[in-house]
């Protein structure tokens, strides 16, 4: 009970410790300095007149939101003693498997760099910063020459480290057991089973109804209560076409505030005041994989607004805190090894990937000020789609995913997977893809947004998983008769036709 | 209900279905011969449709899918029985060319704000200000001297897939291509000259609803399957089609920026035909829904009913009602910043041709749904307010979602039968609805 309630108060002194530098808490001080010419404020009871006023005004909601936000990214409370790097990550043998990956990456740029004579960062002539700033709102009307760049890895790239995985403590002999792992995924990890997940997800029974379409003309009244906890709890069972971008941004605590809008113009001054390498591989991700689809071609232009964006903002550094990867780090020319003269680079600490702009083209949907779709995709970012492509063992960790795929199709139609497993074509291989990028640009919009208001309202990745689970078993009878990886592959080409919702349910609660 | 089989067996065998019921007119026919002068999807779904068997050269025919030159030089001659049909009404152009569509349009206007008021005349104020040339040249110039500075796009009547088209700002701009057209201002000279091809000018639309910075045009298809009394039906699916290239003001003369037919877009430089410049209407109602919230689009797709509605009603009397025509047209919609939709024009030949394997699959929908619609099998009552992706909008007057009863009867809040950009289950919808085809059983 003694230690329940330290917790808490250390719990409540980072919050407090960290919002107390925030505009909010400036903007809450004005606002009670303000209410004292209001004439219900009383001298006798000032405190509790002052605090009903933030009430009814809505300001205790904001913070309450703003706590709740917090409390989100928050890590779990650990040992006192524990290193900051267990805050990262608690397995050292995932952590060293990071470090090495990411030497890795960062050598692949290094020499992409040294072969094309590119710098690193570059200051752009005071013409071609006129020229960007006029050109700022059709950078896809540019066609620079690409040919040189190469995508710094892939996610087959990614798979390949997580196959290779192997905890150390732990003894797979060979021989097929109870505990073998069959599928590509050779480490132990806590997942949840069905059962378990029917526990967890009762809004997604077959019985309850899950929003689809607008069947409700009235604004959800979540919206008008500015609530992000009881939004969150909305979105489970979907969120309505017309209310899905307010509610999202209630969720996420993705404010639209000036303050908001100014660091969003300070971030795009920095693009056009610097040229970076990993600009090229943006705008060769974005004419890769976002141009060529046939519903978010017509967003090129925000995808480069935002994610060139992204690469300059350090705000984002804050989430290592919690997140296994470590910047990359570079050294100013010639100070090779000397540790004053390093910088993070990009400037954001995230290397972009092939597909990385699909984590943004389904937020152009439902939303389009620049600053606003900035602000949700971050948030996004630092709370979910990082966990997407770094090795941890948080349960929404792309490693606990593959793992729980695996199991999940494994115990559910072993049949399938002995078969797939037996003609080498193992589901993860097929499956990966899909959830690197939480099945962006491979369901259609509509059914992917009602995917990602289940992410949201669980606060968990783990749907993702049972989605590619529920894939495979509802194109089983074709899968059965495939005997190639190829053929496979081909039977799950095309997943644009496929309803989320009856996929889930069926395969969580039938 | 299935009809069983004339033999007391367990499944069903060839049998020739009985004429239906409830419409002694209707005689159902197993076997149509039909006439296709296309050669895209239209022929797959002709093919494809059972018990249809195609006439080529010489030969009675019961269904004609005709080109509208065809029509032009037969259809006068030709003697059809009571139950052929033809896709095209003789007189289509009095909708489907730009300057009768908008001489109809305006006298339709005239007899509303005189008959019942100007409020129900501006109903009709869908279609930019727009003059005929040479006939109405003084009008036009009148009016382009009151609004200096703005944009006109020029268009001959009759051509199509955007060829003849272009921009300008300036009289002197028109002077040129006044010289190459010949024509003279002074209308008894012309009857001697060679026939002058007439053009329309009209406002441009300076505002359009752009995304992601680019300009877009809504296709849309209506089937109209008889004028007097009128009855059209409002097909769900259609596509929006986006420009390549980001809109602008400042570079009318790039035509390919500010004209969205796809036949165009494929002339542009950098077009890539894999590259999708079309979205489907449920993706762009989706879209819209998610930025403006559900009675803001609810509001839109209304207004294009209405324009649906009010350009058909503006040649009902024009056209020559026929019972063995139907006509599948094309309307080409545009919506500008405000979430006004605006009417571009009528197409009565709209493109068959699939631009990919996803407009394959729409345009073959449509298809057997207007076959279906058209019923030559019988197996119709003429009471359903919906036939696969099609919901009847319009019967002798507005049709409505829940039919018209004691509790409702009054109340002035009704909602249409129109369901465009909605989900289209078609399928179910079908087989529920119709019996099998003949001779077939329900699969």
């Amino acid at each position: 009970m003694m230690e329940e309630g330290a917790d808490l108060s250390v719990t409540i002194a980072q919050i407090v410790h960290r919002l107390k530098g925030a505009h909010l808490h400036s903007q809450l001080e004005k606002q009670a300095r303000e209410c004292l010419h209001r004439p219900e404020i009383k001298l006798e009871s000032l405190k509790e007149d002052v605090r009903s006023f933030l009430k009814a005004s809505g300001w205790e909601r904001k913070l309450q939101n703003a706590v709740y936000r917090e409390l989100h990214i928050l890590p779990p409370p650990g040992h006192p003693a524990a290193p900051p790097e267990h805050t990262k990550e608690p397995l050292v043998y995932m952590r060293k498997a990071q470090a090495s990956w990411e030497k890795r990456i960062l050598k692949s740029l290094n020499s992409m760099c040294t072969e094309l004579g590119v710098p690193l960062a570059r200051k752009r002539p005071v013409s071609e910063q006129k020229e960007l700033t006029n050109k700022w709102n059709e950078m896809g009307t540019d066609e620079p020459d690409l040919s040189k760049f190469r995508p710094v890895y892939a996610p087959k790239d990614f798979l390949e480290v997580l196959i290779s995985l192997k905890n150390p403590n732990y003894d797979c002999r060979e021989g097929l057991t109870a505990n073998s792992h069959w599928g590509l995924i050779q480490i132990s990890l806590n997942v949840r089973d069905i059962p378990q997940m029917r526990e967890a997800y009762p809004e997604l029974s077959l019985t309850c109804s899950q929003l689809g379409i607008d069947d409700h003309a009235h604004i959800p009244p979540v919206v008008s209560e500015q609530d992000s906890a009881a939004a969150q709890q909305y979105s489970r069972q979907g969120c309505p076409t017309g209310f899905r971008a307010q509610l999202w941004a209630l969720i996420l605590n993705a404010t639209n505030e000036p303050e908001d809008i100014m660091h969003y113009e300070q971030l795009k001054a920095a693009v056009i005041h610097h040229d970076l390498l990993v600009d090229n591989l943006i705008y060769k991700d974005v004419k890769l994989t976002a141009s060529n689809d046939d519903y978010y071609f017509v967003f090129e232009d925000f995808l480069y607004q935002v994610l060139l964006c992204f690469s300059r903002d350090t705000a984002v550094l804050e989430h290592f805190s919690y997140n296994s990867a470590t910047p990359p780090k570079s050294y100013i020319q010639g100070k090779t090894g000397a540790e004053e003269f390093t910088v993070v680079y990009p400037p954001n600490g995230v290397i972009p990937f092939h597909g990385f702009s699909m984590y943004v083209s389904p937020l152009c949907f439902l939303y389009n000020e620049p600053s606003r779709l900035y602000s949700v995709f971050r948030e996004m970012y630092v709370r979910y789609f990082f966990r997407l492509h770094s090795i941890s063992s948080s349960p929404s960790g792309i490693v606990s995913l593959c793992l729980q795929f695996e199991r999940l199709l494994q115990n559910h139609l072993p049949q399938l997977f002995y078969h797939l497993q037996a003609i080498g074509a193992q589901p993860l291989r097929i499956a990966f893809k899909w959830m690197v990028r939480a099945f962006s640009g491979y369901l259609s919009t509509d059914q992917l947004l009602l995917l990602w208001d289940r992410i949201l309202g669980y606060d968990s990745l783990e749907i993702v998983a049972v989605l590619a689970a529920a894939v495979f078993t509802f194109r089983a009878e074709n899968l059965m008769e495939v005997t190639s990886l190829a053929s496979a592959e081909a039977v799950l080409a095309d997943l644009s036709t496929l309803k989320v919702m009856p996929l889930l349910q069926v395969f969580l609660f039938a | 209900t299935f009809f069983p089989s004339q033999q007391n067996s367990i499944g069903y065998t060839l049998t020739s279905l009985p004429p239906n019921s409830d419409s002694p007119d209707r005689e159902g026919r197993s076997s149509v011969r039909y006439k296709c002068s296309m050669i895209n999807s239209i022929l797959d779904v002709l093919r494809q449709r059972p018990g249809w068997v195609e006439i080529k050269e010489d030969g009675e025919w019961d269904f004609n899918w005709c080109d509208v030159g065809w029509l032009r030089e037969n259809f006068d001659h030709s003697y059809m029985e009571e139950h052929v049909r033809i896709c095209h009404f003789r007189n289509h152009y009095e909708l489907t060319r730009k300057n009768l569509m908008v001489k109809n349009l305006k006298r339709y206007r005239k007899t509303l704000d005189r008959e019942v008021g100007r409020l129900e005349g501006a109903k009709c104020d869908f279609f930019p200000c727009t003059f005929e040339l040479p006939s109405e040249y003084h009008l036009f110039v009148e009016e382009f001297k009151r609004s200096p500075g703005s944009i006109w796009i020029m268009k001959p009547v009759a051509r199509s897939q955007g060829k003849g088209i272009f921009l300008f700002r300036k009289l002197k701009d028109i002077m040129e291509w006044k010289k190459v057209q010949r024509f003279s201002l002074n209308f008894e000279d012309q009857r001697d000259e060679a026939p002058v091809e007439s053009y329309v000018a009209q406002r441009y639309i300076e505002n359009p609803y752009l995304i992601g910075g680019r300009k877009f045009d809504l296709r849309v298809y209506v089937l109209v399957t008889s004028y007097l009394p009128l009855k059209a039906w409002l097909y769900r699916d259609g596509f929006a089609r986006f420009s390549n290239t980001r809109f602008s003001l400042s570079s009318i003369d790039d035509q390919y920026v500010h004209l969205t037919n796809v036949a165009v877009q494929k002339t542009a430089p950098d077009y890539d035909p894999e590259k999708g410049c079309k979205w489907q209407m449920q993706q762009l109602r989706r879209y819209l829904t998610a930025k403006h919230g559900s009675e803001a689009v609810e509001t839109l797709f209304k207004d294009i009913d209405n324009i649906f509605i009010r350009s058909l009603l503006s040649v009902q009397k024009v056209i020559i009602n026929d019972k063995h025509c139907f006509e599948l047209y094309g309307y080409d919609i545009l919506l500008d910043q405000h979430l006004k939709p605006w009417l571009i024009e009528v197409n009565a030949s709209p493109s068959l041709t699939a631009s990919s394997q996803e407009d394959y699959e729409m345009k073959y929908r449509l298809l057997e749904d207007t076959l279906n619609v058209v019923d030559m099998e019988g197996r119709l009552t003429g009471k359903e307010k919906r036939v696969g992706g099609y919901d009847l909008m319009w019967n002798d007057g507005p049709v409505y979602r829940e039919d018209v009863s004691l509790e409702t009867l009054g109340t002035t809040y009704q909602i249409a039968n129109t369901n465009l950009g909605c989900v289209n289950d078609r399928r179910k919808q079908l087989r529920q609805l119709l019996k099998p085809f003949p001779g077939h059983k329900r699969s």
